[in-house]
């Protein structure tokens, strides 16, 4: 099975017209010490049987538990008309938008996601995605690196520690040095998280204005969802807001794909990286959609590109503009306050773990447990629930630390179940 | 047609949740945003047709042939939309795989990354994979992050890599952002590397070549093993640029050729969606050199059960968990259901079938190279420019005839190039229909040019005003 639909007959007639007689002659120019020294590939197997296989795979995990295990990546309510509609082939299997008159349906739909986007973080310019919320922090620091030509990226503790550990990995050979602290003295940029890795949600508009002060640029990574509440980037003073655009509609899918997004004011477009699409007419003056300042991208500008990303997420950012416009204004502030409201009633049933959060919370808080919080993570698994994320695995906390969030999903039920099972388990 | 913000009535609503069963909760208003967010304020029905109508003015594989080089559009099994689809997939939360107490809940995901980095491995000749990278643009930084690990440990001083100037964009650029110079070697009239200008590029300060095999101009580097030898003499690394090996998979590993490190793209070779743009998956496999700087962590097998490790001198995390989960279980059931012969004869098809419509072409429109081909032919629409045709008038013309357009203007080496990639997935009819209307354009082009500088006249828009859109950078409403 290669879905190869050419028969037989048809490839003896296709090599006739190219003048050979067997297909291996199509191979003759490449000498037989180029060729694969072994190739042990298992034969094939039926749809049925690897269907089976997959799903018997897919059924050793638990997706099934109660959830209450966040740390940058939630388990929300995903309405059946995304699947439906971002799963229709013609926005699948089409790719990068390069015929524009083609690709109106990608274009336009790009277009809109740029200004769900923007209207959702109060920025100037959303680019078409980036790969996912991690290397978006990384865009977002060698974008500051470039517009304030300085060499320091200051990283606030308020960031999840995964995207700073990634942050690390693609600057390793950039000569950048990485802080840690919110002091934007001769910074390019201090990166912020907002709400934090741990939960606290802050108003960064003075640190903002710190950083401009100093010549710095506030790079804050923002969870779209909670800006169906909170203040948002654009009027803390952002000058570079990016996010793990997973909340708006993307399954949880062990890690992704999921979606890059990131945004910027006015005057730095020029230098943002990625994709962006514009509004433009034809000859017959009809509305169209194009991709625009191609200049900046790598099959323009090669090693002088802001970016070497080609292949992007536009799939995933197709779903989050049709979850937006499924919740709509109303629907999306109605989301996160119930995400709020449920884990500020956990929050109290848990009163027999110590809170770690001084201040405001969104939909995620961090306890002290009286015990290890991997072993209560086991026992709770038993039970049937995602009791959270021990935060000593991610190196940002004591062994009985324990990172709660609460969703739109999570009933009163679940919620009280849940606070007795935990307690409990800490007996 | 209209936007969906331009259909947007005040308080019209798709999802509603159920009421709140706790109290309110309020945060202060300070933390708190002044409006809610501008969104359409839109009925289901309304996100349904608007979506399903904005698809419809889309060129896809499941509507048309889309013979795009260096893109490799061939059809995407529904099979591996299905099981992909699982809900034991879906539902698994990325961070079961960061304490290990919660390891035995994510067995099944283990299991397939474990097995697909192993068969990638064996079909690449590589000792190693990592799913990690996010498509091939992240595995080609990636591999140029590892090189620039290997020579720091090793006390080279080494700031330069080697590109040949028919390679794609995303090389030379993911060599820069890693960090390192990037310097052209020139491709012979033949379309293959200069050898003599390579070694006369390769020294001391060179990291790392990285290739493209077959090329872009869609040949075979004949010399590609000397070249690996020159560049492994002063210790300069080969990176293996993955996006053609659906022309050569079962026939040639990159690792027998002498590569040390390269990307696949999952969304070309092992037939993944490309979704209009993404999500792909660029997953990097390594050979010895490289073994102990893969990204990390990485599933291991441990006895009965998987978990995860480090390799020693790792690079760290280059994604947040182990890439694009769902496209690598795309691309396993593919792998499964095709299998070693199946494999094969995606490479014999795709060179087959390029072959066929090079053939067809190479009167009518002016070869790029001599070839001998693989799974793509260059073309140059250079000699059409004296009746005023170029290039985009002939990408126009195809697209008003139900034909997605080649590549066009890529590769640069290339002048008014048309790089043509019909996949193994194509029949011979839809080849000779492609054909017939290329035929059909070419005589256009010569008696009636003007008809073809009007194209497209069948899609929903004509050819757009790009300076307007760059100078007004309407890109929001
Ligand atoms: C030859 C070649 N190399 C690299 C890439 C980059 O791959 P990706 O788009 O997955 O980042 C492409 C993609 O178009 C390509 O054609």
């Amino acid at each position: 099975m290669s879905f190869v639909p050419v028969t037989p007959v048809e490839q003896a007639e296709m090599l006739a017209t190219i003048g050979l007689t067997k297909i291996e002659a199509l191979f003759q120019h490449i000498p037989e010490s180029l060729r694969a020294t072994s190739w042990d590939v298992p034969p094939g197997q039926s749809e049925m049987a690897v269907r089976a296989r997959l799903a018997q795979l897919a059924g050793h995990g638990d997706g099934t538990r109660i959830c209450f295990l966040g740390g940058g990546y939630y388990d929300h309510f995903v309405p059946a008309a995304v699947d439906a509609l971002a799963s229709r082939g013609e926005f699948a299997t089409a790719y990068t938008p390069y015929q524009p008159e083609a690709a109106q349906g990608t274009l336009q739909s790009i277009y809109e996601y740029q200004s769900a986007v923007c209207r959702l973080t109060g920025m100037d310019f959303a680019n078409a995605s980036l790969y996912d919320g991690g290397t978006a922090v990384f865009e977002a620091a060698t974008m500051a690196v470039r517009l304030t030509r300085r060499q320091h990226i200051v990283c606030h503790d308020s960031l999840n520690p995964l995207y700073r550990e990634i942050l690390e990995t693609h600057t390793a050979n950039l000569g950048l040095e990485l802080l840690d602290g919110d002091d934007p003295a001769g910074a390019a940029c201090v990166i912020v998280q907002n709400p934090a890795f741990l939960g606290d949600v802050r108003d960064f508009a003075p640190l903002a204005q710190r950083c401009h002060e100093a010549g710095a640029l506030l790079i804050m990574s923002f969870y779209p969802l909670s800006l169906g509440l909170l203040k948002t980037p654009g009027a803390m003073g952002a000058d570079i807001a990016v996010a793990e655009g997973q909340s708006l509609g993307v399954p949880l899918s062990f890690g992704g794909p999921y979606l890059g997004i990131l945004t910027t004011r006015k005057e730095h477009v020029r230098r943002m990286p990625g994709r962006l699409a514009a509004a433009t007419e034809d000859a017959q003056g009809r509305r169209g959609f194009v991709l625009t300042l191609q200049a900046r991208e790598q099959h323009i500008r090669r090693e002088k590109a802001m970016s070497n990303i080609c292949s992007n997420e536009a799939l995933i950012a197709l779903r989050a503009l049709i979850y937006l416009c499924l919740l709509g204004k109303e629907g999306l502030r109605e989301a996160a306050a119930h995400c709020h409201a449920k884990a500020e009633f956990l929050k109290r049933r848990l009163s027999f773990a110590r809170l770690l959060n001084p201040g405001p919370t969104f939909n995620e808080f961090a306890i002290r447990l009286p015990r290890k919080a991997q072993e209560v993570c086991a026992a709770l698994a038993e039970q049937g629930y995602l009791a959270g994320l021990p935060l000593s695995a991610v190196g940002r906390g004591e062994e009985t630390d324990l990172l709660v969030a609460v969703t739109e999903q999570r009933t009163r039920a679940q919620l009280d179940a849940f606070a007795e099972a935990l307690a409990r388990a800490c007996r | 047609m209209e936007l969906i913000f331009e259909k947007s009535r005040p308080g019209r609503r798709a999802v509603v949740f159920d009421p709140l069963d706790v109290p309110e909760a309020t945060l202060p208003p300070a933390l708190c945003r002044e409006e809610p967010a501008a969104l359409p304020e839109v009925g289901e029905l309304d996100v349904v047709r608007h979506f399903s109508r904005l698809s419809q003015r889309n060129f896809g594989i499941d509507t048309h042939f889309y013979p795009l080089g260096s893109c490799t559009m061939k059809y995407n099994p529904k099979m591996a939309e299905a099981v992909a689809a699982h809900p034991g997939f879906l539902a698994l939360h990325p961070h079961l795989a960061s304490a290990p107490a919660m390891w035995p809940l994510c067995q099944g995901a283990f299991e397939l990354i474990f097995e697909l980095e192993r068969l990638l491995a064996g079909i690449a000749g590589m000792r190693q994979v990592s799913l990690q990278p996010i498509a091939g643009a992240h595995g080609e930084l990636t591999g140029t992050l590892m090189i620039a690990a290997y020579h720091r440990e090793k006390g080279n001083a080494r700031d330069t890599i080697l590109i040949p100037d028919s390679a794609h964009g995303t090389n030379p650029a993911s060599a820069a952002i890693a960090g390192f110079k990037v310097v052209e070697v020139p491709s012979l009239p033949d379309g293959t590397l200069d050898p003599e200008a390579f070694r006369k590029a390769l020294n001391e300060s060179v990291a790392g070549v990285m290739m493209t095999c077959p090329n872009t101009h869609g040949l075979f580097e004949p010399r590609v093993r000397e070249i690996a030898q020159m560049a492994h003499e002063t210790d300069a690394l080969m990176y293996y640029d993955g996006a053609n090996l659906n022309a050569i998979i079962g026939e040639c590993r990159p690792g027998d050729l002498g590569f040390d490190v390269m990307h696949f793209n999952l969304h070309k070779t092992f037939a993944t969606p490309h979704g209009m743009g993404g999500p792909g998956s660029g997953p990097v496999g390594v050979g010895e050199r490289l073994e102990a700087f893969l990204p990390g962590p990485r599933v291991v097998r441990d006895g009965n059960a998987f978990g995860l490790a480090s390799p020693p001198r790792s690079i760290g995390r280059i994604s947040a968990f182990f890439g694009n989960f769902l496209i690598a279980v795309r691309a396993y059931a593919y792998i499964l259901h095709l299998g070693g012969d199946g494999l094969r004869q995606v490479a014999h098809n795709a060179v087959l079938n390029a072959n066929y419509v090079y053939a067809r072409l190479k009167d009518l429109f002016e070869p790029a190279f001599d070839g001998p081909f693989m799974h793509e032919c260059v073309f140059s629409a250079a000699p059409l420019a004296k009746h005023g045709v170029h290039a985009l008038d002939i990408a126009k013309a195809l697209l008003d005839r139900g034909f997605h357009a080649p590549t066009v203007y890529f590769p640069l080496t290339v002048k008014e190039s048309l790089m043509i990639e019909p996949t193994e997935t194509e029949s011979k009819e839809t080849l000779d229909a492609f054909c017939d209307a290329m035929a059909e354009i070419a005589r256009l082009a010569a008696r009636e040019p003007e008809t073809l500088h009007a194209a497209p006249v069948t899609l929903p828009v004509g050819r757009l005003d790009e300076v307007r859109a760059a100078r007004e950078l309407n890109c929001r409403v």
